[in-house]
């Protein structure tokens, strides 16, 4: 194999990658306070149109990016409601914020199924991007790639090193402590929530304003929940999730390759299409196979509902 | 201010009650959705609600919709129960409705009763199969069978998706990505000549009733619910987990698989892509709003399938998207999930403290 397609292959596998480590380390930090939404598939698609709709009608994508954004978080703030101040089940509501993000943004997005929008120009980082093969995909990228990593960065700096992301975990561990040597703990599960919404929106957004970059009803075609299993699949650390993102990429652009080459191959293009689903049900089962290293890591009140008796 | 205060014990009014709030509240978050999309909302109120059941034949198809959600929603309740969260019911249906269409097609052209009573049970088994996937793997490897089923339904997508361009295509349909015509001894007998419900109906009815025998007369059904009232109670009363994960996942299972049997053998009468219109996912919307209850399935079945049936509508004659069902299931879903707090809270106003 020559350099040019080792590096092309390089190049399509960190973008592949990086919507699901945007929206998986938006994921971590609600779950690290002890909060599960399972709606970032519809928090996404909420994301995915909410963007592509704002970039076309003013032409900026870093406003539709913003829009993703605030289309995330308002979505998030919606599940926090019900699951934070109303106490209903996580999952469920999970569930149903899924069904209702993939059905609102199907019914908005309808008009916009013919629209196209024009490739937004990568940025390049003069001398690095000259390095061979790995040149090109490091530093010839997206903004939103570059943005990916100071989010990796900002966020392990967060959670480890800073006070508020000590306070944070807190939360999550005991909220019952948190709460009683008086820490907010309800406006601190709001918060990181609505942060998880707020990223897996810009998640959405870069899916169809970067991406495709296009909107088609369904786009988001799972990346929300393999998102959900790539926080487990990496025991909540930030760098782990990195990893596994871009595995996750290479898997997707892998079967992309073997679909669009004539390598010889006479496979139905479903069954490439399936591996990015089977790939994460054998990474969840080949990480929950052994339960301590799931239950060590674990945020101990993930998914319990928590109310100050005060 | 408004304050929520802590209720001594559960309210039983309340547990009725708040599905019909999330009724009311879906109806009026739709006069307002209208509203907000320029429309006239009492116009698009009897155009989504009244027009789809003005007449016996709106009411059959009702009835003819509401059974795939009946056949799924009784399923995935008997593990509901049990906090086993099978979500691939989506999938389950797809693989159902294939297997009863693998038989439909090797049996073409032959005649008598043996064509159908196959494709139910290969059906069923499709469904069971693919519901034994999480089941297997929770049981096994305890990995997380929501991720595992939904993955799952996106494999089934792509299968069907692959059968339908390939070795199930009709030789004589010009490419086009769907299965022939089943033959009259691969369809359902009509119920009568007016319009398309089917015997499935009559199965369906039969499975609420079954359903619950099940969970409220039998033994497992027992455990069940222990089960997921209290996992603790249950392990220490030595229920077996594991064997109430199978039976959660596997009655889900059959149940989504034969209700895509009688999708593809009732009113598509061939194997296509788009075997399922979500029935999977809105089965688990009845499923909460019925409180996991048979005698709820049946109507919120019903109040589903008028909502499918109203998306129609609203797409022929108020030039709205058919999608705007979905809206409508997942704003019910929402609102109920919100509601259900005034099961266990009280909302009383209270002077806030200086």
């Amino acid at each position: 194999m020559d350099a040019s397609i080792l590096s092309s292959i390089l190049f399509a596998t960190i973008v592949a990658g990086t919507p699901l480590i945007i929206v998986a380390l938006g994921q971590l930090i609600a779950e690290k306070s002890g909060v599960l939404n399972l709606g970032a598939e519809g928090m996404m698609a909420m994301g995915a149109i909410a963007g592509f709709a704002i970039t076309l009608h003013t032409g900026s994508p870093w406003l539709g990016v913003l829009a993703g954004m605030a289309a995330g978080a308002l979505m998030a703030f919606l599940f926090a409601i019900v699951v934070l101040t109303l106490m209903g089940n996580q999952v469920a509501s999970g569930l149903a914020l899924s069904i209702l993000g993939v059905g609102l943004s199907a019914f908005i997005g309808k008009p916009y199924e013919s629209e196209i929008l024009p490739t937004v120009g990568a940025i390049r980082i003069p001398l690095l991007a000259d390095i061979p093969i790995i040149g090109a995909p490091l530093f010839n990228q997206q903004a939103l790639v570059y943005l990916s990593w100071v989010l990796f960065g900002a966020i392990v700096w967060f959670l480890y090193r800073s006070r508020p992301g000590l306070v944070l975990r807190a939360v999550g561990e005991s909220p019952s402590s948190a709460h009683s040597i008086g820490y907010p703990v309800i406006r601190i599960r709001y918060l990181a929530t609505i942060f998880g919404g707020a990223m897996a929106g810009v998640g959405g957004a870069f899916l169809s304003v970067f991406y495709t970059p296009l909107w088609v009803e369904g786009m988001v075609s799972g990346r929300g929940w393999i998102a959900i299993a790539l926080v487990v699949f990496a025991t909540w650390r930030p760098f782990r999730v990195m990893v596994g993102a871009y595995l996750f990429g290479g898997v997707m652009v892998a079967q992309l390759f073997v679909q669009g080459s004539d390598l010889g191959f006479n496979i139905p293009s479903q069954f490439l299409s399936a591996l990015p689903y089977l790939a994460t049900i054998i990474v969840l089962v080949i990480i929950s196979r052994d339960q301590n290293t799931v239950r060590l890591n674990a945020p101990v009140s993930l998914g319990q509902p928590y109310r100050p008796e005060a | 201010m408004i304050r929520l205060e802590r209720r001594p014990e559960a309210s039983q009014v309340m547990s009725y009650a708040s599905p019909l709030i999330a009724i009311v509240l879906m109806l009026i978050g739709g006069l307002l959705l209208f509203a907000f999309l320029g429309k006239n909302p009492l116009e698009g109120f009897k155009v989504f609600f009244i027009n789809p059941i003005s007449d016996w034949y709106g009411v059959s198809e009702l009835f003819l919709k509401a059974t795939p959600l009946m056949l799924i929603a009784v399923g995935l309740a008997v593990g509901f129960r049990a906090n086993v969260w099978n979500i691939g019911a989506e999938g389950q249906l797809i693989v159902g409705g294939i297997a009863a269409s693998a038989v439909a097609l090797y049996f073409h052209e032959a005649e008598g009763a043996h064509v159908l009573i196959l494709m139910v049970i290969a059906g069923g088994i499709g469904g069971m199969l693919w519901a034994a996937i999480p089941a297997f793997l929770k049981t096994r490897f305890n990995t997380n069978e929501i991720l595992v089923s939904l993955m799952l339904v996106y494999v089934a997508q792509l299968l069907v998706s692959w059968l339908v361009h390939g070795p199930m295509m009709d030789p004589d349909g010009f490419n086009f990505p769907q299965s022939r015509m089943f033959e009259d001894s691969a369809l359902l007998p009509l119920l009568s000549d007016e319009n398309r419900l089917n015997l499935a109906f009559v199965f369906a009815l039969g499975a609420l009733l079954a359903g619950y025998i099940f969970m409220f007369r039998s033994f497992a059904g027992f455990q069940m619910q222990v089960a997921g009232y209290a996992k603790d109670a249950a392990r220490y009363a030595g229920f077996s987990a594991k064997r109430m994960i199978w039976i959660g996942l596997l009655s889900g299972g059959a149940m989504a698989g034969f209700a895509g049997m009688s999708e593809v053998a009732g009113p598509m009468g061939q194997l296509t892509e788009h075997v399922s219109s979500n029935y999977g996912f809105a089965a688990i919307i009845v499923a909460f709003v019925a409180r996991l209850n048979p005698v709820g399935i049946f109507f919120a079945s019903l109040l589903m399938a008028l909502l499918y049936l109203g998306g129609e509508q609203a797409q022929q004659y108020m030039n709205l998207p058919s999608s705007i069902s979905n809206v409508f299931q997942g704003m019910l879903l929402m609102f109920l999930l919100g509601s259900d707090v005034l099961i266990n809270y009280r909302v009383c106003w209270k002077e806030a403290r200086a």
